[in-house]
C-alpha cells in the first residue's frame, strides 16, 4: 500500500530527525572545541630533483620546516633539474633545490632568481658489474673511467633527461674527449628516466652507469641491484646543491623563509644526520660555503 | 586566466616542429633528438602487437562467443576482466618474467622492442578475445545453422558469422590498437625508454615533459592523437557502411523470411 508506506516513511523521518537534533545537543559544537586558531596556511612548492627525492631527505627535513614554520606547507615537486629549472621560469616553482651548475648559473644570468646560496654536496659513483669487463677499478678520475668504457665498448646506461647527473655524466664525457650517441655508439643506451630506473636498466644489461652515492645505496640496501661501486672519490664526482628564491615567486616570503631555515642551523642539523643512522654516512656533506650567496 | 600562457603553447609548437623536421631531413645517426624514428617504432611495435593480439583474440573470441558450457563462461569472465587489466600490472609481471634474475632471464629479452611486442600482446588480446565473443554472441545462432544446411565447411561457416560480427571486429581492432599504442606504464617498465630503440611516442612524451622540453613533447601527441583519431574515422567509415548493408539483409529478409527456425 503506497500510502501507509509513505506514512511509515514520515514517521521514521521524524524520528530520526529527532534523535539527530537530541544527539546535536549532546555533544555540541563549544567554541574550545575548533582547533587552533585558524592561521592562513601558505603553500610553497618547492621544485627538486628525482634523485634527490629517492634519497628520502625530503621525509625528514619538509616535516622538520613545517614544524618550526606552522604557517608554511612545502609541496615538493621532484621532476629532473632540467624541468625543475624550468618550472622557476615559468612561475610554477617557488623555490628551487637542484644540482645542475651551469643551468643555475644561466638561470640567475637570465634574472629568473632573487638569491642563489651554497647548499650541500654529494657524491657521485661509477657503477657497473662485479665482473667489470672494462678494467675501471681503480681509475684515478672518472673521466679516466668512462674513456676505458668506450674503448672496449662495454655497455653503458645514460640517464639522457637533462638531470643533473646527467649534465655531471655528459662533462666527465666532454673531460675524456668523447661524446657517444646511441646511433653511432651501440653500447651507448640512453633510458631518459630517474636513477633508480637507469641502475635497473644498468643492472639488468650489465652495464655500468653514473649515479648519485644516496639513490645508489637505496637501490643496493633494498636488493634492487647487484651493481658495485668500481670509481669514487674523484674530483670530477661531486655533486653540488644550491637553493635558488625565484624572483618573481607567488609565494616570495615563505620561499626567503626556506632557503634561510634550510641554510640554518636547523636545517644543517638535519642534513647533517640524515642517512648516518642507515648508510653508517652521511648521504649529504654541508658545504663549507653553505648559506653564502653565489650568483654566478 | 592567463592568456600570456598561450604562448607557451605557441612557442612549443614552433620549436617542436622545427625538430620533426630538422629530423626528417638530417642523415640517420646525426645525433639530435630524432622524432621519426620514435614514431615509426612506436606503430611497429604497436601494430605488431596489434596483429599477434588478433591471431589469438579472434579465434578465442570465436570460442568464446559461440561455445555453450560452463568453462566458456569461466574464460569469457576472463576475458572481459582482461579488458580491466590495468596496463602497470602486466608491466610489471611481464617485466618480472624476463628479468635477468626472472624466469626467463636466459633470453635476455627485458629492455628490447621484443619486450614491447610482449607486453602490448598481454594488453590487447583480452580486448580483442571479448570484443569478438560479444560480436559472435550477438549473431544469431540459426545463421551458422542455415550456413551448415547450405552445404559450408566449417571455416566458411565461421567466416559467415565473422563477417556478420565485422562491426564488433573492427571495434576490436581498434579498441587493442588504441590501447596499446597510448599505453605508457607497462611500456616504460619493459622497454626501458631507450633512446633510438625502445624509446616510443608516449615515452617520449613523459619524457620530454619531465624535462620541460614541450616542444617535442607536443608534436609527438599531435602526432599521437592524429593516429587515435584516424584509426577512429576508419571505423565510424565502417560503422555507416555496415549499417547500410544491415538495412539492406533487413529488408531482404523482409521479402523472403528466414527459412530455418523453429
Amino acid at each position: 500500500m503506497p500510502s501507509s508506506r509513505r506514512g511509515r516513511l514520515l514517521v521514521g523521518g521524524v524520528l530520526i530527525a529527532v534523535l539527530l537534533s537530541t544527539l546535536a545537543g549532546c555533544g555540541g559544537y563549544t567554541k574550545e572545541s575548533i582547533p587552533p586558531p585558524y592561521r592562513k596556511t601558505v603553500n610553497l612548492t618547492l621544485a627538486s630533483t628525482t634523485s634527490t627525492q629517492d634519497t628520502g631527505l625530503f621525509d625528514v627535513l619538509i616535516p622538520a620546516f613545517e614544524k618550526d614554520n606552522p604557517a608554511i606547507k612545502v609541496k615538493v615537486v621532484a621532476v629532473g633539474s632540467g624541468e625543475a629549472i624550468q618550472m622557476g621560469k615559468d612561475g610554477n616553482a617557488d623555490v628551487l633545490l637542484v644540482h645542475s651548475p651551469a643551468d643555475e648559473v644561466t638561470f640567475m644570468q637570465d634574472d629568473y632568481g632573487l638569491t642563489r646560496k651554497a647548499l650541500m654536496y654529494n657524491d657521485f659513483v661509477v657503477i657497473g658489474p662485479a665482473s667489470d669487463p672494462a678494467h675501471i677499478k681503480g681509475s684515478a678520475s672518472a673521466a679516466a673511467a668512462f674513456a676505458k668504457i668506450a674503448d672496449s665498448a662495454s655497455p653503458f646506461v645514460s640517464r639522457g633527461d637533462a638531470s643533473g647527473t646527467n649534465s655531471k655524466e655528459l662533462k666527465i664525457w666532454k673531460a675524456a674527449g668523447l661524446s657517444p650517441a646511441p646511433a653511432k655508439d651501440p653500447w651507448y643506451k640512453v633510458t631518459g628516466q630517474g636513477m633508480g630506473d637507469s641502475i635497473k636498466v644498468a643492472d639488468e644489461t650489465g652495464a655500468y652507469t653514473l649515479s648519485d652515492r644516496g639513490t645508489y645505496l637505496k637501490m643496493r640496501a633494498a636488493g634492487a641491484t647487484k651493481a658495485a661501486v668500481l670509481v669514487e672519490g674523484g674530483k670530477d664526482l661531486l655533486n653540488h646543491y644550491h637553493v635558488i628564491v625565484v624572483r618573481d615567486a607567488r609565494r616570495l616570503d615563505a620561499a626567503k623563509t626556506f632557503s634561510s631555515w634550510i641554510t640554518g642551523p636547523r636545517g644543517q642539523a638535519v642534513i647533517r644526520d640524515f642517512g648516518a643512522r642507515d648508510y653508517g654516512r652521511p648521504l649529504f656533506i654541508l658545504e663549507k660555503s653553505v648559506g653564502q650567496e653565489e650568483d654566478q | 586566466m592567463n592568456l600570456g600562457g598561450l604562448t607557451l603553447f605557441t612557442n612549443a609548437f614552433r620549436q617542436g616542429f622545427q625538430t620533426l623536421f630538422h629530423s626528417a631531413a638530417a642523415p640517420v645517426g646525426s645525433g639530435g633528438v630524432d622524432l621519426l624514428n620514435i614514431i615509426f617504432t612506436s606503430l611497429r611495435v604497436s601494430l605488431l602487437a596489434t596483429v599477434i593480439a588478433l591471431l589469438i583474440g579472434i579465434p578465442a573470441g570465436y570460442w568464446l562467443g559461440t561455445r555453450r558450457s560452463i568453462g566458456r563462461l569461466a574464460a569469457l569472465a576472463i576475458a572481459n576482466a582482461g579488458m580491466g587489466l590495468p596496463p602497470t600490472v602486466a608491466g610489471l609481471f611481464v617485466a618480472m618474467l624476463l628479468s635477468r634474475y626472472g624466469l626467463f632471464g636466459p633470453l635476455s629479452l627485458l629492455y628490447t622492442k621484443t619486450a614491447i611486442v610482449i607486453v602490448q600482446t598481454v594488453i590487447a588480446t583480452p580486448v580483442v578475445a571479448a570484443l569478438v565473443a560479444s560480436g559472435v554472441a550477438a549473431v544469431p545462432a540459426q545463421l551458422r545453422l542455415q550456413v551448415r544446411s547450405l552445404g559450408a565447411s566449417h571455416l566458411q561457416e565461421i567466416a559467415a558469422t565473422l563477417r556478420e560480427a565485422r562491426l564488433t571486429m573492427f571495434a576490436a581492432v581498434a579498441a587493442g590498437f588504441g590501447a596499446i599504442i597510448s599505453e605508457v606504464g607497462a611500456v616504460t617498465m619493459v622497454g626501458g625508454n631507450l633512446a633510438g630503440d625502445t624509446r616510443v611516442m608516449t615515452t617520449a612524451i613523459v619524457q620530454f615533459t619531465r624535462m620541460g622540453d614541450y616542444g617535442p613533447a607536443i608534436v609527438l601527441a599531435v602526432i599521437l592523437l592524429g593516429i587515435v583519431l584516424l584509426v577512429n574515422v576508419f571505423i565510424t567509415i565502417e560503422q555507416v557502411r555496415d549499417e547500410r548493408y544491415m538495412k539492406a539483409t533487413r529488408r531482404a529478409r523482409r521479402i523472403r523470411p528466414p527459412q530455418v527456425g523453429r
